[in-house]
């Protein structure tokens, strides 16, 4: 067993130095994306575990792969994630509550039998082999080597998968298209509509933020005459947010207190 | 000169992918776990090609990554579509069938 054990952290000197530093950090960052909250810090550990692969595929000998992993994968596919989550917005945190009871250890159970399964079989399957390394397939170098293969015997796949790459952008443009079901209303319409809407108030436009509050900025609401603040002069997104700041400490009659005590 | 160690952490790194699949709720997340899957997948097709000493892994996972590009495009229409009509990215919320 303890053979078994020692075997197991056999790598050429270097690369084994690479290896135990970074594959840590790649698992600690995959399982980090499953426990944070926000969305956005999971797609930040993502690109790091692809980073991370990305390396490992050029100390593996596959160069051309991990140029194209850190372009595709880092570069377009994370950029779309963000995008995504940009425009999905402010609800993309989610409660990390269970909706299925027990889901979450079931789950967890489940995988580390899985886990240890592939794990053990690849223990009895590879170990005790020699590999034999690319130094002859890379002779001419990995791009021309991979190249020669993807226009001889892989051409026919190749082909197929240009094809399903034109099918899914035509597919992504036809699920992202939407007609408008109402004629956009033009100016004239609009400033009608404000009018019949019934308040008065409502058609001289909503109130700017911070105004006759003693700050003035983008997350204070404006003071009405009567000193409570207006919720509608601040931007529906930042209150959502919880980004407001409450105005009730820039009114002026506060500040004349403060002044008093000095 | 053992490439197995590669193979290990492809196994560790797929299995934390299908885990979060399952306990993730926002889809976009979801969706990030299964790439997180099929890049694991991608490590050890590199490291079999290593092995083995001859290029084919490498061309196969060259073509999953074109076919996870396309996944990428598509899965994201679609969670935008649902976002837009539900106002939400959770998949629990898309239950419509279910009624």
């Amino acid at each position: 067993m303890i053979n078994y054990a020692l075997d197991l952290g056999q790598t050429a000197k270097p690369e084994a130095v690479m290896f135990y530093i970074l594959a840590p950090l790649a698992v600690i960052s995959a399982i980090g994306m499953l426990t944070v909250k926000k969305a956005v810090h999971s797609a930040i550990l993502l690109a790091w575990v692809m980073i991370t692969l990305a390396i490992f595929y050029i100390a593996q000998d596959a160069a051309f792969l991990g140029i194209v992993q850190v372009v595709v994968y880092t570069g377009a596919v994370m950029m779309l994630f963000l995008f995504i989550l940009m425009l999905v917005g402010v609800d993309s945190s989610e409660s990390l509550t269970e909706t299925i009871k027990g889901l979450r250890w079931i789950a967890i159970t489940a995988s580390l039998g899985f886990g240890g399964l592939i794990i053990s079989l690849l223990g009895r399957a590879t170990l005790g082999r020699q590999s034999i390394g690319l130094v002859d397939a890379n002779s001419n170098g990995n791009v021309e080597g991979l190249a020669q293969l993807i226009f001889s015997d892989y051409v026919w796949p190749f082909e197929v998968v240009s094809a399903l790459l034109i099918t899914a952008a035509l597919g992504a443009m036809v699920l992202a298209h939407h007609e408008r079901t109402v004629k956009r209303a033009t100016q004239r319409e609009q400033s009608q509509a404000r009018f019949r809407s019934g308040s008065l108030a409502a058609a001289a436009g909503l109130p700017g933020p911070g105004v006759f509050a003693l700050h003035n900025a983008v997350d204070v609401p404006a003071l009405l005459p009567d000193g409570t603040p207006a919720p509608t002069s601040i931007s529906a997104t930042l209150k959502a947010r919880g980004d407001m700041l409450d105005s009730a400490q820039y009114q002026l009659d506060n500040n004349d207190n403060v002044a008093e005590d000095k | 000169m053992n490439s197995a160690n590669y193979l290990y952490l492809s196994a560790l790194l797929f299995t934390i992918g299908a885990v979060g699949v399952v306990i993730r709720r926002n889809a976009i997340v979801v969706f990030m776990c299964v790439e997180l899957m099929l890049n694991a997948a991608n490590l050890s097709l590199v490291t079999f090609s290593r092995i083995n000493g001859n290029l084919d892994g490498q061309i196969v996972a060259f073509f999953t990554m074109v076919v996870a590009a396309c996944e990428v495009v598509v899965g994201l229409a679609i969670i935008v579509t649902i976002y837009r009509s539900r106002r939400s990215a959770s998949v629990d919320d898309a239950n419509l069938l279910k009624r």
